[in-house]
Parts: structure tokens; sequence; C-alpha cells
């Protein structure tokens, strides 16, 4: 880990959030510093991917209580695509389809959106060529993919690696990868994790939410949270993604009720 | 979802800025349709006996045929007695050059994007521009010329290339052909007409803009395209009209003849007043189009991005008679709160070896109705005929229908006919989608619109292609879902 040790980049306080009536995050807190990887782990029906679209403020799930602040603004004030031109990036767990509009388009009107917030020029089209062919190179991406329709008829590994090059081209500050390992074989799994950690740069934070350990070989975490019933129940660094795996999750939810009686 | 709603109604919400009107005086026939009112249009336009003799055999017709109402929406009856059929500019003097054009018609061409000053003009497009009941201007005539290319409104066609209008004018929709079609056959008043000679590829794209203005009137254009063996030409009309609150009728025929080895291809932006949002007036768009592949290995192609209008209801069609001949037809119809729309085509193939290819995209917003109705006809003799059909539809919000009634009649074994359609939905998950990666959610229904018709939008020329994808942007600006 690095960057500024003092600064926070993320801090969430106290996060309650439902859906339709259903109490999902019953008070999370965490903290991510500039440069850090969190990793978010927890059995099935945790919150975890709640955790991940109320950070992104899909507007099914509605806050009940706690504050988010992403860079010290509010993040729980701000629109969807506010969010992300602030530099909040959330790599989907299932990509969505959208029919005739390619790849490069959709990113050369997302980045020109986000120059139009942040008050810069739109990039001109050679320029923006430019860079993505950079950027597709680092990413090793298939040609291809670019000027296909965005994620049409992409298998899963592909959905995932072009989610992985697309934050590549939007350099986002801070990275949600929600369940990302998800449906991908070893090698999908391997280019992925490749991609990401070409990405970091002492400065960008990742948050990574996985079920299984798998994915923290490839992307190794400075902390693990355990997030069971909507609250982060364990903290610790790499080792305990480890031992989850070799222990699975049931010892901690037998600890937590424990607690509960105690 | 109620949220989904809302921004829908932000989305679809706009204005429509073509609004305006020209205060200009005008000279009109009186209300009402007799054979003095075909008369007076004759004189108006110091018609020859047999164009006079052409519109009242047209007019007796009509007048024995009730309207139809096998569409699939609702209108109120039109009176026929209440439309006033021929408006025009007052001319103080006969026009010999654009200077003499009244500079109050020249503005209103300029503030709708259309200047007829050729200098000024976009390279590469020729302009025929129509106001109400007569063409104003053509522009780069002259050029044309020089090719043998003709291109003016129908009036000067009648007096200019008689040989041509007698010959082609009514060949390929005959004023029997249906209630409109012998409305407009006996009233039209103006049109462009266009004639390329034998083995000319015409230079440039010629357009003819449409602009109803006088109140009360309805408009009926005619438009004759004739391409001559192994000929080539791109053609594209643009149409607006006022805001006002009563309904007004456009009912024009499009004839196109394409002859041995020559290619038509007939694009359409489409804007007429669609109404208010709560369905007060706007344009009744009832239009027989139809074009005949008459000469072997020759190609029409019919492209339509259809925004406006209260009602649209038309069928480009192709009439696939020489061998080997194609016919294609690609369609965008938007339609936004009350607004309804019944369109498509009709291919028939009578030639071997002839093809056709149709492109429907549907898209309904507001409380709209989108209909696509399409025949494909393969006759007795037209061996190894094929076409293809893909019809798609997106809903935007949950109040919008849309529908889809595809006729097939095949009497040929040979022939291969293929149809797929698909209905979907502008999902939250898109748009959302689109917001994560900061895009707005009106930009990003734009971008998901466009790329669902990309394969549409890619049939029109150029200079028009970015002009429709604004237009598609705009028509379902606060339709949001």
């Amino acid at each position: 880990m690095s960057g500024d040790k003092n600064k926070v980049m993320l801090e969430i306080k106290d996060l309650k959030a439902e859906i339709e009536g259903k109490k999902i995050l019953n008070g999370i807190n965490l903290v991510v510093k500039p440069g850090e990887v969190h990793a978010i782990m927890g059995p099935n029906g945790a919150g975890k991917s709640t955790l991940s679209s109320v950070l992104a403020g899909r507007a099914d799930y509605v806050v009940t209580g706690g504050e988010v602040s992403f860079n010290g603004k509010d993040l729980l004030e701000m629109s969807p695509e506010d969010r992300a031109r602030e530099g909040v990036f959330l790599a989907f767990q299932y990509p969505v389809e959208i029919p005739g509009v390619s790849t490069t388009n959709f990113l050369k009107t997302a980045i020109n959106e986000k120059r139009k917030y942040l008050g810069q020029e739109p990039m001109e089209a050679t320029a923006f060529l430019k860079f993505m062919r950079e950027k597709m190179e680092l990413m090793e991406m298939d040609k291809a993919l670019t000027s296909r329709s965005l994620n049409e008829g992409f298998s899963g590994g592909e959905k995932k690696r072009n989610e992985v090059f697309q934050m590549a081209m939007l350099e986002p500050k801070l990275t949600i990868m929600d369940e990302t390992d998800s449906g991908l074989d070893i090698d999908a799994l391997r280019l992925v994790s490749a991609g990401v950690n070409k990405l970091k740069d002492g400065e960008r934070s990742f948050v990574v939410i996985t079920h299984y350990q798998r994915l923290l070989d490839y992307i190794v975490p400075d902390f693990v949270h355990v997030l069971y019933k909507g609250r982060i129940v364990k903290s610790g660094d790499a080792s305990l993604a480890k031992e989850l795996e070799v222990k699975g999750y049931d010892w901690i939810k037998t600890e937590v009720e424990q607690e509960a009686n105690a | 979802m109620a949220e989904e709603v809302d921004i829908i109604d932000q989305v679809v919400g706009q204005e429509y800025k073509y609004g305006f009107t020209t205060d200009i005086e005008m000279e009109t026939a009186p209300k009402g349709l007799t054979e003095d009112t075909i008369r007076f249009i004759s004189a108006k336009k110091n018609e020859p006996e047999w164009m006079l003799e052409y519109r009242l055999k047209a007019f007796k017709y009509w007048q024995g045929l009730t309207a139809p109402n096998w569409q699939n929406f609702n209108y109120p009856s039109v009176d026929y007695q209440d439309i006033i059929y021929y408006a025009a500019p007052k001319e103080k003097i006969k026009l010999d050059s654009l200077d003499q054009v009244d500079p109050e018609l020249l503005k209103t061409f300029e503030k709708l994007g259309i200047s007829l000053s050729e200098q000024k003009r976009l390279t590469g497009v020729a302009v025929d521009a129509v106001f109400d009941s007569v063409s104003i201007a053509t522009t780069f005539k002259d050029q044309l010329k020089e090719k043998g290319i003709i291109f003016c409104s129908m009036s000067e066609a009648v007096h200019d290339h008689p040989d041509l209008v007698k010959k082609y004018l009514s060949s390929v929709v005959p004023y029997t052909d249906n209630f409109f079609a012998a409305l407009n056959a006996a009233v039209f008043s103006d049109g462009s007409f266009v004639y390329i000679p034998k083995g000319v590829r015409c230079p440039m794209e010629l357009s003819t803009y449409f602009r109803i203005n006088a109140e009360n009137t309805g408009q009926f254009e005619r438009t004759l395209i004739i391409a001559d063996e192994g000929s080539y030409v791109s053609y594209l009309e643009g149409c607006t009209a006022p805001m006002r609150d009563e309904n007004q009728l456009h009912a024009a025929v499009v004839e196109l003849i394409a002859l041995e080895n020559a290619e038509i291809k007939y694009s359409t932006v489409q804007n007429w007043y669609p109404g208010d949002k709560n369905g007060k007036g706007g344009i009744y768009n009832f239009v027989t189009k139809r074009g005949i592949c008459m000469g072997d290995n020759s190609k029409i192609s019919w492209t339509q991005v259809e925004t406006g209008s209260a009602i649209t209801w038309k069928y480009p069609s192709c009439i696939l008679k020489g061998d080997n001949s194609v016919g294609e037809f690609f369609s965008v119809a938007v339609t936004n709160n009350m607004q309804q729309a019944d369109t498509g085509t009709k291919m028939i193939h009578i030639g071997k070896n002839t093809k056709s290819r149709i492109v429907s995209k549907g898209i309904s917003a507001g409380k709209s109705h989108n209909t696509y109705r399409g025949l494909v006809k393969v006759n007795k003799k037209a061996d190894k005929a094929r076409n293809y059909t893909q019809c798609d539809s997106m809903l935007i919000g949950d109040r919008s229908g849309a529908h889809t009634f595809p006729y097939i009649e095949i009497n040929n074994k040979s022939a291969m006919v293929e149809h797929e359609a698909s209905t979907s939905k502008i999902g939250e998950d898109q748009i959302f989608y689109c917001n994560q990666r900061g895009i707005g959610t009106e930009e990003a229904i734009s971008l998901i619109v466009n790329g669902f018709c990309r394969e549409v939008l890619n049939q029109l020329p150029m200079e028009f292609a970015v002009e429709a994808q604004k237009l598609l942007a705009v028509s379902l600006e606060g339709s949001v879902g």
C-alpha cells in the first residue's frame, strides 16, 4: 500500500440501505485510502452487490441511514453519472449489452461527458483514437471487440475484460469490482487480474467484491473484510481470505451468532 | 419505477422547434372541393388541357370512393370540404431568379436551415423548396442541365417536358390506386420532377424541402423521378410545418421509375408538426410512395426517418419487375406522446432472381402507437426470389405500443423468404450502465436509440445522417425509461 497515508478517499459511515422495504445493509463502516486494495467477501445474500449498487447510485436502493464521502464530497447526494465523473467506476457483475453502439463510440461519449463535467474541452477524434490504441495495447485487447456492439454477443470473459478495458480508458480514482470473477475460467481470470494490476499506480484504489478467494491470488488485497447480514463482521489482511477458503463462512456465522447471544 | 416514468416524461416533452409561421400575403383557392376548385388550380398553373382532364377524371373517381378504414390507429374523419386545396405566396412578377423571391420566404427557409442561395448551400446538394402549394426555387439547375439532368418543380415539368410527364405520371401509382392517390391526382399542386438521362450518375444529392405554412390548407405534392438506363440518383426530402391546433392533411404521391441497370436511392427525413403532447393539432401524413424497377438489374432503395406528424400512414413500396432487380426499405419510425404511425412497405416480386430487403425500426414512447405493416409478395413467375425482413420494435416507458403485421404471399416454390422480429424495451439497466460511465440519462437514451437504428441511419447520405441523429434525440427528449 502506498499513497498519502493521511488522506481518505472513501469513507463509509454506518451505511444502511433497503430495497422494496427489505433491509439489506445494516450499518457498514469502511475507510479506503488512496492506493489501497480492499476485498469484501461474504456468503451469498450478505449484501455485497447491494453495497456496490448503493455506492454507484442505482435507483432501486433506498439509503435509510449513514453517510458516504468521496474525496471530501457527499457521494450519496450525487447523481450516478456525477459519481462516475468524479472518478467512481463500477465493474459490473453482469455488464449490459447495448446493440448498435460500439465500445469506441460508447467510450468516446463517456469520456467527453466527463470532460464536460470537469470543464475540459472534448477530446479530438484523433487524440481519442490514439489514446484508445495505447490502452488497448496495455490491456492486450482484441481490436475486433472495440468495433463490435457494446457487450453484444460477448462471452462472459470478453465482457469482464471489456469492463477492465473501460476502466483503463476512464481512469477512475476508485474502482469497485462486483464479483468480476464470477463465471470466469482460470485463463480469463488471469487476464482480467493482470489488467487490473497494470492499473495500480499507488493512487488508484480498488474495492474488490468476491465470493471466492481465488481472485485474490491474483489481485492481492491490503485488507479483507467479511460482510455478513449487512455488516462488516471481521477485517484482516490477505491471510483472512485464505482462512475463509479453507474453513468456509460457517465459523464466522457461528461467531456472529455467539456474539449476538452473549 | 415511478421515478422511471418521471424521467420519461421529462425527456419526451421537448418543444417542436420548427413551429413558427411566416407572415406573407397568400393567394388561396376557396375552401372546399368541387370541379371548380380543380379548374381553379389548373388555371393558376396555366396547365395544358390534358392535365386538367386527368385531374377531373381523378376527381370523378375519387367522388365515388370512401376513405379507407383498415388502419391500426384512430382518427376523426376528415371533412374534405373544410380544407383549402391551394395556397401560394402572392407573386408580384414572374420569378426569373432567386433575387426576385420574396425575402420573407428566403428567411423562412434560412430559419429551417435550408439556404437557397447557391453559393451558401452545402456543396453536393441541390434543393427544390416547396412552400405550401408551390415550388419556390430550385438550386443548381444550370449545373445539372449540363449533364442533361432535369430537376425542376412538377408545374414546370408539365410545361417544359410534357412527353416525359405524360408517359410516366400515374404509371406507378394510378389515380385508381387508393382514396388518397385519387385525391392527390385531382388536386396536386406542386412537387419535384427529376429525370436522369441514360448512363448519367447524378453528381450531387437532389433534395426537396416541403414546408406547410398556411392555415387550414392541405398539402398535396407529387413527385416523379425517372432514372433512365444505367443512371444513378440519390434524392432526399425533408418536411416541417408550423404548430397549429387544427390537424392538417398531407397527402402526397411519389412515383419512382428505374429503367435497366438504373438505381434510385430515395431518403426521407419527415418532421411534420406532431401535435402537442395531448394530441392536439399535428399533420395527418397519408402518403402513397411507390417505385418500379422496370428494367433488368435495376435497384430502388427507400430510407425513411419518420419522427413527425400526428399520424403517419404510408408504405413506400417496390415493384420488382425487371429480372435481378433489387428493392430495399430501411425505416426508422419514432412516435412519442399521442403520435400514431402505421407504416411499412410492399415488395412485389415479379421478375426472376429479384431480391428485397426490409429493415424496420420502430420506437414508441409516451402514449404513442407504432405499427409496422408490410407485404412481401412473390408472383408465379418470379423464380428464385429472395426476401429478408427484419422488424424491430423498441418501447420506451410502459404506456406505448408496438404492433407488427407482416403479410407474406408466395406463389413460387423457389422463393426464399425470411422474417425476423424483435421487441425490446430500453431498460433501466442499460441506462444505469451508461450513467455509471458518466453518461447522463438523456444522452444515454439518444445513444441507445441511435444504436438501435444504426443499420438504417447508415443508409442516409452523410449530410443528413447527422441531422437525423439529432432529430431522434430531440423527438425523444423527455421520454426516458
